[in-house]
């Protein structure tokens, strides 16, 4: 016979308002199997606990039932006092009987909360008789992460990761890493050179002996689960030996052929063997195979000639790897909105409409001017320069809903690295709001506009076209309601962020969810944002969202503290709340296979002594079943089960209702 | 192929240039333009507040005219098309405003009529291969500005008869036709319209830059598809001319009197004499 012990909570008033704990706790003395029963004011109190754990040992309770707040709140404290009493965790339920019950009764008279609250907590004992002791299931972990992106965010994750002792590999799909970072000339509010601050953390990445990296890759598949990853990656041909190249650059001085360069955004060519910019992390350039000639006809070939170590390899093709990893964190970072959208600003075909990107680069010393800020069209230094914002953000209608975060505040450095560099120049800002909610930032913003002399006005702009050479915007400024017009020397769009072209593919090889702008979805957006609902697999940076550097390299160490909690154990001990199979009665119609949102479910073939196949069945990987039942609804022959919540526990707190 | 046709009160009396110019072009391409058998002045503005009703009703008259007729009707007049297309899309969307303008001017509508413009006949019913094909006298390369205006375009998404912020339907015919297409800034800026009565001001500025920006981009002509824009246009020009000095003065036209002239028309039945700067010696000095 079972001895069940019932602890009734009056959680303060929240309860005890509607509830008459009391007269609950009297009328479950009576259900068979009840040897203890009481009210208590705070169960989840030290003192509470206390008395949880005394009467475990007194009343030599078998199983537990605590009527109380959502399990959400403290189904594992519970569970925690009642182990550490000797029971098993698993005989240990809750029954809500507040968000379920208090808290939507009115009735200070408790009359109707006190019945129901009786239904609530028998349908629990009769479900608890027959829990049955579950134990926690342990599946081993490979301590190596990948980190797939080699921007800030996703090298700040693989710098925590190996300092924490463990082994990460590091996918990234351009020749070098870096991401948008190193195409930056300066970083608010500091104003500290982007190129000086990351190629420190880039080199340490590179030397770090736990790191590898995988440039000019892909991650082409991921299988497996948490712990138990195999990743599949495409290594595109280089056409460059890794082992052989020095570094030396000869090849690229000689390459004969020019293409435009994607790192310069199209505001400069670079030759076709290349490496992106000159700190590329590995320091070995790649061949843009569809423009080269030697590649595509034969001709040509002459940085193999001027190559000392003979590290040109035409012959060399995509190779792909296969690495088994215990975790994943996605950082593949974020793209601008493409100028070509914008039909009133000029469809990307004027040469000096820009986007902030580019700016970027004329400011930076590496780049296509060497950082003095040019004119694309003519070269010639602009006299003045009009900065719009909300280039397709805020927009439902043409862009995309959302603020893209960071324009306010580049936008105001973009005005002061011009008047810095062109003392006589004239920056002009169109904005609808400021936006500067992060350390230092509005101080920032106001030097832009009270000692840098850039004139902000508040208003969109309705057209820009070209006129006699020169950029005409037309806009409003509605804090004084009049029209303006601007003649000038270059336009600079602040387009929105947007998620990468491919970031929905990438997604979909590693099972994760996004969102309906293609924005990787978290967990929780505020409690667990750099977790995915997919066990194993972590988010960081902006692929996540509009953020800035500080934010991005924040959700890469937090991600990297996942992991390495992950790692903090040979084996990981999870809930076992999981469906199982009833092999003997399986028919492999693969129904719930199909249906399990997780992939957790595998086939399984069964061989005989002889190695034959003599039939399939279902099998539930317990390492990724997250215990959501709807296996168990699909299932044609109910021979699929979740533990804690079987049929038979289901019926049975149905016919104590 | 019969369609349809919706003239309006100007393409009657001072466009009738545009008109005749548009159904000789029609009849060389193989299909006929029926003017409806009852029509009425369409409004010439959409009315500005959603229950302003009383402003659909004469459109609704010439929508119901067209229905019985067939089952699309077409225009000229960029202002005619706008108006007609937006009521029409009124009237189909809602059936509460449909019933009301429909029983107050005592005729059967239900909206399932399709309001297309001559130059979209022209694209997508004839096809611009065919128009190719039937030209017979190449316009010699003629520098031509297509000037949009607004009605055609905005709004976006209940008119446009191309991408509003960058439409190439005219000068896809014009290329069609030999001319050479140019390219402005202002070709979808408004010239002034209605502002010519009481704001002419205003009219000789908006209008002052169309010519300002395609003649500095090499226009020799401005082809048009609304009499609004073209009276406006032609009026701004001595303005334009007192202004900028060099300024050159280039003929207004519709695009259906170059479409006529390719087409073998004569200069009579295209109507060039009515256009106020004629454009017949640049047609001669093109060898057209």
């Amino acid at each position: 016979m079972a001895r069940i012990g019932v602890f009734i909570c009056q959680c303060g008033n929240n309860i005890e308002s509607t509830v008459d704990t009391k007269s609950v706790s009297e009328e479950m003395e009576k259900v068979p199997g009840v040897v203890f029963s009481c009210n208590y004011k705070f169960m989840c109190s030290s003192p509470g606990q206390e008395m949880l754990k005394e009467a475990i040992k007194k009343h030599k309770l078998d199983g537990v039932v605590v009527s109380a707040c959502s399990p959400h709140m403290h189904e594992k404290t519970f569970r925690k006092a009642c182990e550490s009493a000797g029971l098993n965790p698993y005989r240990c339920e809750i029954a809500n009987i507040r968000e379920q019950c208090s808290w939507v009764h009115h009735d200070k008279t408790k009359k109707t909360g006190t019945v129901k609250s009786n239904d609530l907590t028998r349908m629990t004992i009769e479900r608890l008789k027959r829990n049955r002791p579950l134990k926690k299931i342990n599946i081993p972990v490979n301590k190596r992460a990948l980190v797939i992106g080699g921007g800030i965010a996703g090298i700040q994750a693989a710098l925590d990761i190996a300092e924490g002792g463990r082994e990460v590999i590091l996918v990234e799909k351009e020749p070098s890493i870096g991401g948008n970072m190193a195409r930056l000339s300066e970083t608010f509010p500091t104003m500290d050179c982007s190129q000086c601050i990351l190629t420190p953390k880039m080199v340490e990445a590179e030397l770090h002996e736990r790191i590898k990296i995988y440039t000019y890759s892909e991650v082409e598949g991921l299988d497996g689960y948490i712990g138990n990853f195999t990743v599949r990656i495409r290594k595109k041909a280089k056409y460059v030996d890794e082992e052989l190249c020095t570094g030396c650059g000869e090849c690229i001085e000689k390459c004969p052929f020019k293409a435009s360069s994607e790192f310069e955004l199209g505001l400069n060519k670079r030759k076709v063997i290349y490496t992106p910019f000159p700190q590329a992390v590995p320091n070995i350039p790649v061949i843009d195979a569809p423009n080269c000639t030697m590649i595509q006809k034969g001709k040509c070939g002459v940085c193999a000639k001027v190559c000392g170590p003979k590290a040109i390899d035409f012959e060399q093709t995509d190779e792909i790897v296969e690495e088994k990893v215990g975790a994943v964190v996605v950082a593949t970072g974020y793209e601008l909105m493409p100028n070509e959208r914008f039909g009133e600003y000029g469809y990307g075909r004027i040469k000096d409409v820009i986007n902030g990107l580019q700016f970027e680069r004329l400011a930076s010393s590496s780049g296509p001017t060497g950082g003095e800020i040019r004119r694309p069209s003519d070269g010639k230094v602009p006299e003045s320069v009009v900065f719009i914002q909300c280039v397709g953000s805020r927009d439902e209608a043409k862009g995309v809903s959302y603020c893209s975060k960071i324009c306010c505040m580049y936008t105001a450095k973009h005005t002061m690295l011009y008047k810095h560099k062109v003392h006589e120049g004239q920056a002009y800002v169109f904005y609808m709001d400021i936006r500067a909610g992060g350390k230092r930032y509005e101080e920032f913003t106001r030097r832009a506009i009270e000692d840098e002399g850039a004139v902000y006005l508040r208003g969109r702009v309705s057209r820009v076209y070209e006129r006699g050479g020169k950029v005409v915007v037309q806009g409003a400024d509605t804090l004084s309601a009049s029209q303006v017009e601007i003649e000038a020397d270059m336009v600079v769009l602040a387009t929105a962020i947007v998620s990468r072209t491919g970031a929905d593919t990438l997604a979909q090889r590693l099972g994760i969810g996004y969102d309906r702008y293609r924005f990787y979805n978290e967990y929780h957006p505020k409690l667990r944002p750099v977790e995915t609902v997919n066990a194993g697999i972590y988010l960081a940076g902006a692929c996540v969202g509009p953020m800035d550097i500080p934010e991005s390299v924040s959700m890469g160490s937090a991600a990297a503290s996942k992991v390495l909690a992950l790692f903090s154990a040979d084996e990981m001990a999870r809930e076992p709340i999981v469906a199982g199979v009833d092999k003997t009665r399986c028919n492999a119609c693969w129904d719930c296979l199909v249906a399990c949102p997780y992939s957790a479910i595998e086939k399984e073939e069964v061989k005989n002594r002889q190695g034959e196949t003599v039939r399939w069945n279902a099998r539930v990987n317990e390492g990724v079943c997250q215990g959501c039942g709807v296996c168990v609804a699909a299932c044609r022959s109910k021979v699929i089960d979740l533990a804690g919540y079987t049929d038979e526990q289901v019926y049975a707190a149905i016919s104590a209702f | 192929m019969k369609i349809p046709y919706y003239p309006g009160c100007t393409l009657n009396t001072v466009a009738k240039g545009f008109d005749v110019s548009a159904r000789e072009s029609a009849r060389a391409l193989g299909f006929e333009m029926e003017e409806l058998g009852q029509w009425n002045c369409c409004g010439a503005s959409f009315p500005l507040s959603p229950d302003n009703l009383m402003g659909l009703t004469a459109p609704a008259k010439v929508l119901a005219s067209a229905a019985r007729m067939g089952d699309a009707v077409t225009t000229l007049c960029s202002v005619c098309y706008n108006v007609l297309k937006r009521t029409n899309k009124a009237l189909r969307d809602d059936g509460e405003k449909r019933s009301v303008v429909t029983g107050f001017i005592e005729e059967e509508y239900d909206g399932s009529t399709e309001v297309i413009h001559f130059l979209e006949v022209l694209r997508d019913r004839v096809g611009f291969d065919r128009v190719r094909e039937s030209v017979k006298r190449p316009l010699g390369g003629i520098r031509a500005a297509a000037y949009y205006g607004c009605m055609l375009l905005r709004p976006a998404g209940e008119v446009g008869i191309d991408r509003h912020e960058g439409p190439t339907i005219m000068e896809d015919l014009l290329s069609v036709l030999g001319c050479e297409p140019v390219d402005f800034p202002n070709k979808i800026e408004c010239c002034g319209a209605h502002l010519a009565m009481t704001r002419t001001d205003v009219v000789e500025r908006l209008s002052g830059n169309v010519l300002e920006s395609a003649v500095d981009r090499g226009a020799e002509v401005v082809v048009t598809s609304c009499p609004l824009c073209q009276y406006n246009l032609e009026k701004s020009q001595a303005k334009v001319a007192e202004r900028r000095a060099g300024y050159r003065h280039v003929p207004v036209v519709y695009f259906t009197q170059l479409l006529g002239i390719a087409l073998g028309q004569s200069d009579e039945m295209a109507g060039l004499a009515e256009n106020r700067w004629d454009v017949r010696p640049l047609l001669e000095e093109k060898g057209v």
